[in-house]
């Protein structure tokens, strides 16, 4: 079992309830970049004494918003490649059938795993709906275009000899030979999020780490579709490094102070779902079928708790978050017991992306949440403790 | 043709077409816009009292299949070229409404060895303003009531009971909004070449531009009728970016006046 720290690089100040969406449109005149700076600073400090302390690290990506002002993953990565020791780098991920260079994204994890000697854990993602309409091309055919891109970066990083050609239906290049080349051999793990059975199913097929987000107590029908097409295509069962899930933390040595953490925390899961109408469901995202049934009516985004309660992931209450297994909210017992919980139920689990840092959360907050997780959380976790109940 | 039958579905060019067939005479080939046929019924019915009017679902749009590799207007413009010749039209007046005047536009600029009439109504596909702004309004960065409001000047001809409507009809909805995005994301709704092959279209043209647009303003509309030589340019009083939905009586009338002259060609004699 790993942990990694995870946070969304956000521009809390920029919030403002008169904002209607904090995605596309936000004007970044909202960011004041002195403030900015402070964060970026603070943010790559925790993942720094994250690394010091026995955790892993998480980086993500998205464009033209305040919740996550990182639209660069390749920046911080390059920075933390150099100064950080230990840690894996994950990012998770890059939005490769929205950008539109492969071979660039090759070049630049190629770089990014020679620096670090090796430690890069190479996330691939669809991305969110609202990321479209920032994209050049549009949602249709979407998946055709990412599982493309996908082949020619593993083909880019893995061809030692010299250069080829590529001539695909999306992409077109002459003479494609990245360097460096790669320092784990033949190229670095490959994460892919997930969510639907046929996108599963392909993730498992190339035996990849399954990627899943604040999917809750539902985390384990996606882990049983994983090994179901791992058992159709005769192969033993998948280990739990297979896995990973993000999950928010609010820790603290007191009840109070967590309960209080996860107020703090809750902000961005209220904000991250202002998206103005038109960005919420990009034509040729989601199937004809879907698309037809969001015209009639809204659907909203959610999860069950293990009662099969439905928890709405944008408004619910803390209690039921925590319930619904989006939320790890306590002491370090009370986070360690939910956890412990939570990786039995979904039958084992590798790897655990933490948002340990979250909207207006402070540095020194985030610091001792990071400190009691890799002190009082993360040894726990990794004990053998009832094999028998991880089986199941 | 029984005016009550519903349109029927075609193999052309080896995919099959949804095709709404009416009238007789003189054959007319209507080009629905990105939102779909649904709100041109009226319009087809008048243009069907004079003349033979051809109006398929494009291919991606309503219950018509999408070619495999059709991801372009180019491409759909020779699905289009196909068509014409698979139905053995000549002496045909082509009507295209804002996606398919784009639609229009470029087969016309392919050649109009079959053609007479060129009309466009509200028609986009051309680039004429600054690099920095988009001509058109950008449907998919407005909201639906937004550009609802200004696509029209009043929107309940188009407006629907979603709740109600049959699961085949909002099928056809989101067919119609995918498939505008497919060929129309980027470049937002237009061939960044189209305007520079627009002095190829040899048969008359007229533009009719409902007057309060708030989707293609007038002077995109002005700009786009000035790079096709020859071409007329009408205002449609009491329409936003539909016309012939609007206003579908004044529409037909314009429509069929201008295609009743004696059909003539311009420049090519071939």
């Amino acid at each position: 079992m790993r942990i990694y720290h995870f946070s969304e690089q956000p521009c809390p100040d920029a919030w403002a309830p008169e904002h209607k969406s904090l995605r596309v449109i936000l004007p970044s005149r909202n960011c004041d970049p002195r403030v900015m700076a402070e964060n970026y600073h603070h943010r790559l400090d925790e993942w720094m004494l994250a690394d010091e302390l026995g955790l892993d690290i998480m980086i993500n990506e998205h464009h033209a918003t305040a919740t996550c002002c990182c639209p660069v993953a390749a920046v911080p990565l390059a920075i933390l490649a150099r100064q950080t020791q230990r840690a894996r780098l994950l990012t998770l991920g890059y939005p490769i059938a929205n950008r539109l260079d492969p071979v660039r994204v090759a070049e630049e994890f190629a770089m990014i795993d020679v620096i670090s000697r090796g430690r890069l854990e190479m996330g691939l993602v669809r991305g969110v709906p609202y990321e479209v309409p920032l994209s050049v091309r549009s949602a249709v055919g979407q998946m055709d275009r990412f599982w493309e891109a996908h082949d020619l970066i593993i083909k880019a990083m893995t061809s030692i000899d010299g250069p080829f050609d590529w001539q695909g239906e999306h992409f077109q290049y002459r003479n494609v030979n990245v360097w460096p080349r790669v320092y784990q051999q033949p190229h670095p793990p490959v994460w892919i999020t997930g969510r639907s059975p046929q996108n599963i199913r392909e993730i498992a097929e190339r035996g990849y780490v399954l990627g899943t987000f604040l999917s809750g107590f539902q985390t384990k029908d996606l882990f049983d579709h994983y090994r179901k097409a791992c058992a159709d295509l005769g192969r033993p069962a998948p280990a739990p490094d297979r896995f990973s899930y993000l999950g928010i933390v609010a820790i603290a040595q007191d009840r109070k102070e967590a309960m209080r953490r996860a107020e703090v925390m809750v902000g961005y899961l209220r904000s991250s779902g202002r998206v103005a109408e038109p960005f919420a469901t990009p034509p040729g995202y989601f199937s004809v079928k879907d698309a037809a049934r969001m015209i009639k009516a809204r659907g909203k985004r959610g999860t069950t708790t293990r009662e099969g309660k439905f928890v709405d992931t944008h408004h619910g209450a803390i209690e039921d978050l925590v319930k619904a297994g989006i939320m790890f909210v306590g002491t370090p017992d009370d986070v360690y017991g939910q956890l412990a919980e939570f990786v039995d139920n979904v039958g084992g689990l590798g790897h655990f992306l933490m948002m340990g840092h979250a909207g207006h959360m402070t540095h020194a907050e985030a610091v001792d949440q990071i400190t009691l997780v890799a002190k009082e959380v993360l040894p726990r976790l990794q004990k053998p403790r009832a094999a028998s109940k991880q089986a199941a | 043709m029984d005016s009550a039958e519903g349109p029927v579905t075609e193999k052309i060019a080896g995919a099959n077409v949804e095709i709404l067939r009416r009238g007789k005479g003189r054959p007319v080939l209507f080009l629905h816009p990105h939102i779909g046929i649904h709100g041109s019924e009226r319009f087809i019915e008048l243009l069907a009292r004079e003349a033979q009017v051809i109006a398929p679902s494009h291919p991606g749009f309503g219950h018509s299949e999408l070619p495999k590799g059709m991801s372009s207007v180019d491409d759909m413009s020779y699905f289009y070229l196909d068509l014409i010749e698979e139905l053995g039209l000549r002496d045909l007046v082509v009507v295209g409404a804002s996606f398919g005047g784009w639609i229009a536009a470029e087969i016309a600029s392919k050649t109009c060895e079959r053609l007479s009439r060129l009309v466009l109504l509200g028609a986009v596909g051309a680039k004429f303003g600054e690099r920095d702004k988009s001509d058109l309004l950008d449907i998919f960065a407005t909201p639906r009531s937004r550009w609802e409001e200004l696509s029209f000047r009043d929107p309940a001809v188009w407006l629907r009971d979603y709740e109600s409507l049959p699961e085949e009809e909002l099928t056809a909805m989101a067919r119609n909004r995918e498939a505008t995005a497919l060929f129309a994301w980027n470049p937002y709704m237009y061939n960044p070449k189209l305007k520079a092959r627009l002095h190829r279209i040899r048969v008359p043209a007229l533009f009719l531009w409902g007057a309060h647009d708030g989707f293609a303003p007038l002077s995109y509309g002005r700009s786009f009728c000035a790079a096709v030589p020859g071409a007329k340019f009408e205002e449609i009083a009491e329409a936003g970016h539909f016309p012939h939905m609007e206003q579908p009586e004044a529409v037909a009338r314009h429509v069929i006046g201008f295609a009743s002259d004696r059909p003539r060609r311009r420049g090519d004699t071939r």
